[in-house]
């Protein structure tokens, strides 16, 4: 299992077209990724509507747990994907 | 006739039938069902059928309106494919024995709900994709099949408010605009009408729709957001000539976006644009303006309830530049004073506000305001090409403290490990005649000049603005002002200074002939006027 932070940096914060790429992002490997924004309970990452609910804002810092086969690629294409665009 | 009005999220103007948008909102009853297997067959054939007529509707934006804004429809198709979406149908089904329809659209008003009670206005316009997505899937599930029939006219489509889907799904060809009585600035539909090039007016209120009727005439401004329902002829002739007015700008716009702004014999100038918030950067950019010759931060404080934050206003700084992408963006430090007030300024009444307690003489007064601000600009200078204005100078001491402040900030800077660009242009408006009169003076301190005309003839003509009283006494094109100007571009560029014009008068078409010929090497102007201003420059020979 792998775990990393991440604090966003896009002036409008998790909305719905990063979200959605996002979502399409993960469910492209096989492991089991969580979203947790501070004070609320962690989500499965692939939920879109949940994570568009989450309403994460810009400053604000998500966590991600990420298990399975694929792990490590999952957590580097997940960084870089959040690097990119969040 | 009946005015009306709300946000007009494209500039253009249109006249014409109204058609009001009418949806089948299939009325969802609530029925029992003893075979929930058969039900939740149905959920799925409407589902497939529903990302079937998305994926059109998919391909329709892309041509229309391009990759980017036809995603939304990419994430439509998600939407409906969401877990807990289809889990929340499926379950209410199996759970409550319902029809289908009855149970999409309790999940809609569930999901919905939740994006509408989010304190994000960004969000909170996201219940509408839900509620657009629901409605499809419904319709799909009651057959009542795509509706609106356009007429062979180009109509006004008239509506409460449009889904993204709905928006895109109207033959563009035959809309001249979208009213509606509801939405936010910040719908997809707005987004899309934006890019569709179609004016379009929101939030006009539901009292629009009950004066409205199938066919009658609707006159739309998209620039003022005003909405006429049958209007008089007056009103129709003014829609008209403004119409032809957008229609000359924009081939106006054609022909000279990405020209040189440089004249029949080669002498080249920047044409830059004047903006007083982070919103009229759209402007400037549509308008092809080589950069940001003033940008007036006093929208910062205005906006504020108490002193903006260095944080706050750094965002915006940065958020400004980096909308620019490397092209220059001057700055003016603070510039308020009694005629403007700010609360929690404090500041005194006074009889005489133009000659008062304003701009640098307040920033030089409370150094702990403008070290603020200077601290925010020098962080924000890292992330494009910054130049810092100083208003209201008159003479040798003030430009000195100001510099003499920049010094201590980025010292401040240096010594924190923050990044700053070193080289970031420092430069004092002119537009008191003491500042034109000892240009000689302040040019070896700066790196630039910025002609403040409409307050150097006040001050030089000794006519008060605001007083309509003196308007015949106001010589706008007055030897004084004219001649001062002159002499501050002299002793500019004897100091390796540039020099550049930031009031009305450089958007004054009669006289670009003459500051051209005084070597003037900047104009800036409120973004509208940047082509007409660059037409005019390339019509003129200084030989």
């Amino acid at each position: 299992m792998k775990e990393f932070s991440y604090t966003i940096k896009d002036a409008i914060g998790i909305h719905a077209r990063p979200a959605g790429n996002l979502v399409k992002l993960i469910k492209g490997y096989s492991s089991t990724v969580t979203i947790e924004k501070e004070g609320k309970p962690p989500i499965n990452a692939t939920a879109l509507m949940k994570l568009m609910g989450l309403g994460v804002k810009c400053g604000e810092t998500v966590k991600f747990t990420v298990e399975g086969e694929d792990e490590d690629a999952a957590v580097k294409g997940i960084k870089e994907f959040m690097n990119a665009n969040l | 006739m009946a005015v009306f009005k709300g946000k007009g999220v494209y500039g253009a103007v249109a006249v014409g039938k109204a058609l009001i948008f009418k949806r089948q909102a299939a009325q969802v009853r609530r029925v029992s069902v003893q075979d929930t297997e058969h039900e939740l067959e149905r959920v799925n054939s409407a589902k497939e059928l529903a990302v079937q007529q998305l994926e059109q509707i998919h391909e329709k934006a892309l041509k229309e309106v391009g990759e980017t804004n036809a995603e939304i429809f990419e994430i439509h198709i998600m939407m409906l494919d969401d877990e807990d979406y289809n889990e929340s149908i499926k379950s209410i089904i199996e759970t409550q024995k319902v029809n289908a329809e009855y149970a999409v659209a309790v999940t809609s008003d569930n999901f919905a709900e939740m994006f509408s009670s989010m304190d994000d206005a960004y969000m909170q316009a996201r219940s509408a994709d839900v509620k657009d997505i629901s409605n499809r899937l419904i319709a799909c599930l009651t057959d009542s099949g795509d509706n609106t029939s356009v007429s062979d006219d180009k109509m006004i489509v008239c509506a409460d408010d449009l889904a993204p889907s709905e928006t895109v799904s109207l033959d563009k060809d035959k809309v001249l605009a979208f009213v509606t009585a509801f939405g936010s600035s910040n719908s997809h539909t707005a987004i899309l009408a934006r890019n569709m090039n179609i004016p379009a007016v929101i939030g006009v209120g539901q009292e629009f729709l009950d004066a409205l009727e199938d066919g009658c005439l609707v006159g739309v401004d998209g620039h003022t957001g005003e909405v006429f329902v049958s209007p008089d002829e007056q009103t129709v002739r003014q829609l008209e000539q403004k119409q032809a007015e957008d229609i000359r700008k924009k081939q106006l716009l054609q022909e000279l976006k990405g020209k040189e702004n440089v004249t029949l014999d080669g002498t080249k100038i920047n044409i830059f644009a004047n903006i007083g918030s982070v919103g009229g950067i759209g402007a400037v950019l549509a308008n092809d303006a080589g950069g940001i010759g003033l940008f007036r931060s006093e929208f910062l404080y205005l906006e504020s309830e108490d002193y903006p934050t260095e944080e706050q206003q750094f965002q915006a700084y940065k958020k400004v530049l980096e909308s620019m992408s490397g092209k220059k963006v001057v700055i003016r430090t603070l510039d308020i004073g009694a005629d403007k007030q700010i609360d929690y300024f404090r500041l005194d009444k006074e009889d005489n506000p133009a000659l008062g307690f304003r701009a640098i003489r307040i920033c030089l007064t409370r150094p702990e305001l403008f070290r603020t601000q200077l601290r925010a600009l020098y962080r924000a200078s890292a992330f494009g090409e910054l130049g810092i204005m100083f208003p209201m100078i008159t003479s040798v001491s003030e430009v000195q403290k100001c510099l003499d402040m920049c010094e201590q900030v980025r010292n401040e800077l240096s010594a924190e490990g923050i990044r700053f660009n070193e080289s970031t242009e420092l430069g004092i408006m002119i537009e008191t005649p003491a500042a034109a009169v000892i240009s000689d003076k302040l040019a070896p301190m700066v790196d630039f000049f910025s002609v403040g005309t409409n307050d150097l003839t006040q001050y030089t003509l000794a006519c008060d603005r605001q007083n309509a009283k003196l308007e015949p006494f106001v010589d706008t094109h007055h030897e004084a002002v004219l001649r001062l100007i002159e002499m501050s571009a002299k002793n500019a560029h004897a100091n390796n200074a540039w020099i550049g014009i930031c009031g009305e008068l450089a958007a004054d078409l009669s006289l670009t002939e003459e500051f051209l010929k005084m070597g003037i090497d900047e104009l800036s102007v409120s973004p509208p006027f940047v082509l007409p201003l660059r037409e005019k420059v390339r019509s003129i020979s200084l030989k």
